[in-house]
């Protein structure tokens, strides 16, 4: 007997085995099913769900896939035989409730068990993305997820163009901008999608060419509309965030309300002068109940108190600066990374070049997100914002 | 007395001859904000309603907690305390 085999058999003695389709009925019941064959058998089908970590990188690449020890492993491989040796390697890490999967993906297969082609990035995108690709928090399955990602931008103004700008750039897959103004020259001092020639041009228009210039990748949608109570469900509807970079509070509360219902991740950002906030309302967000835009504000101010840029002014690159802290945002929850700014704010003073971080509690008794609220139903906003302005 | 510091957004500074931050003395959170009122003239309008609460679009907050979440407006003050008046802005994209 060879030293390989008389090796096997001692593993197979130490590693409980499974059929695939026991594997399958692991995996369902929260089982970690790790296929550990070379990139090239992968991409020629894996079953849903595995991790695909590969035997070369195994040991480095597990506990980011299983943190804990005490949960369920089964190891796959063609045949069942290299996954046994990787399950002795997951044994010697600590893992304790260890499974190898008898006949491997070739048995999976011949018993018609659910198999799929694992999305790859091509040549060019493994370049463009290189430094993502780089970091474990993103890597090829991170990119993949911003690739298959919807992000709906309202306002192709001072916020949405670097937000818009950075999104396409990270490879965002999917980009909707919603607006219903014309470039005007006066915008360009901080709007940084459109140039002077496309003065009297569509904003939408001039940001789907500006951003699929960037990376032709990315798919615009440029909606030349302007939002209200009776569209907002179809426009925002199936986005995965998104970002609110409008100039007035009826939109805001019109967004505001819509996320709300459907559950979306709002990434807020404002400004004035030389101030800027941002924030993320997320009251679904499933780590920690944070607020919606209506438990910190209730009702929006006068207009004597929010004049808008047009009226007050804004330094040019300040919506940069929190345009850019709302992609920010919008690509960690995009990766599922990091801690959002769910219930804070962050207040940015240009001037004393000071960022500021507040606590924003929610409202239990929100009539939009409180304790066993239903859906009101959307309002009048414009009326709303009236009649608020002149009570206060 | 207790010295705080008010810090005033943008929009309101208009009564504050454009200082971003001003003293104030005061025990509690609403004492603070009565002493601004008395040498901002009117200012505390802007910010609370005549029963002293804070305006619906308005948050006041005692560092980075809001009142709110405190002991509203009597929530009681340290020497040093910073208080910030936060409004709700608009502006983003036109």
């Amino acid at each position: 007997m060879k030293a390989k085999e008389r090796r096997l058999a001692e593993l197979r003695a130490a590693v409980r085995e499974v059929t695939p389709r026991e594997a399958l009925a692991l995996q369902v019941r929260g089982a970690a099913l790790i296929d550990v064959r070379e990139a090239d058998e992968i991409a020629q089908g894996s079953p849903p769900g595995a991790y695909r970590l590969g035997r070369g990188f195994l040991e480095l690449k597990i506990e980011d896939a299983v943190p804990d020890f005490e949960q369920e492993v089964v190891v796959m491989c063609n045949s069942g035989v290299r996954s046994l040796f990787a399950a002795e390697d997951l044994m010697r890490l600590g893992y304790a409730k260890l499974f190898n999967m008898v006949g491997g993906f070739a048995r999976w297969k011949n018993e018609g068990l659910p198999m799929e082609i694992p999305p790859r990035l091509d040549p060019a995108a493994r370049e463009r993305y290189s430094r993502h690709l780089l970091m474990p928090e993103v890597g090829e399955t991170g990119q993949l997820r911003l690739l298959a990602s919807k992000v709906l931008l309202i306002g192709a103004g001072g916020l949405g163009s670097p937000a818009a700008m950075y999104l396409a750039a990270a490879g965002v897959g999917t980009i909707a901008i919603i607006d219903h103004d014309v470039v005007d020259r006066s915008n360009l001092q901080r709007q940084i999608l459109h140039t002077d020639a496309r003065v009297g041009t569509s904003k939408v228009a001039s940001a789907k060419q500006t951003l699929e210039a960037l990376n032709p990748a990315v798919k615009v949608t440029a909606l030349e509309v302007r939002l209200s109570s009776d569209n907002v469900e179809d426009v925002i509807e199936g986005f995965d965030v998104v970002v609110d970079g409008s100039d007035n509070f009826p939109t805001r509360y019109l967004v505001n309300d819509a996320c709300v219902r459907f559950g979306i991740p709002n990434v807020h950002g404002s400004v004035y002068r030389f101030e800027g906030q941002t924030s993320v309302f997320w009251p679904r967000y499933p780590k920690r109940r944070g607020p919606c835009y209506r438990c910190l504000y209730p009702e929006p101010p006068p207009a004597e108190l929010a004049p808008s840029c047009a009226e007050a002014g804004v330094l040019g690159v300040l919506p940069g600066v929190v345009g850019l802290l709302q992609s920010v945002e919008t690509l960690k929850i995009l990766l599922g990374i990091g801690d959002p700014l769910v219930g804070r704010l962050i207040l940015y003073d240009a001037l004393r070049a000071r960022f500021t971080e507040l606590e924003l509690p929610r409202d239990p008794h929100c009539r939009y997100c409180g304790d066993g609220a239903a859906f009101p139903g959307y309002v009048d906003y414009e009326q709303f914002c009236a009649q608020a302005a002149q009570v206060a | 007395m207790t010295t705080v510091t008010v810090r005033i957004p943008t929009p309101l500074r208009a009564y504050t001859r454009g200082a971003d931050e001003v003293r104030a003395q005061g025990a509690t959170v609403a004492e603070a904000l009565r002493a601004l009122g008395t040498a901002c003239d009117g200012l505390l309008t802007r910010v609370l309603t005549p029963e002293g609460e804070p305006r619906q679009f308005v948050n006041i907050y005692l560092g980075s907690r809001n009142v709110r979440a405190l002991r509203g407006m009597e929530t009681p003050v340290n020497e040093g305390d910073v208080i910030s008046i936060v409004p709700a802005v608009a502006g983003g994209s036109a």
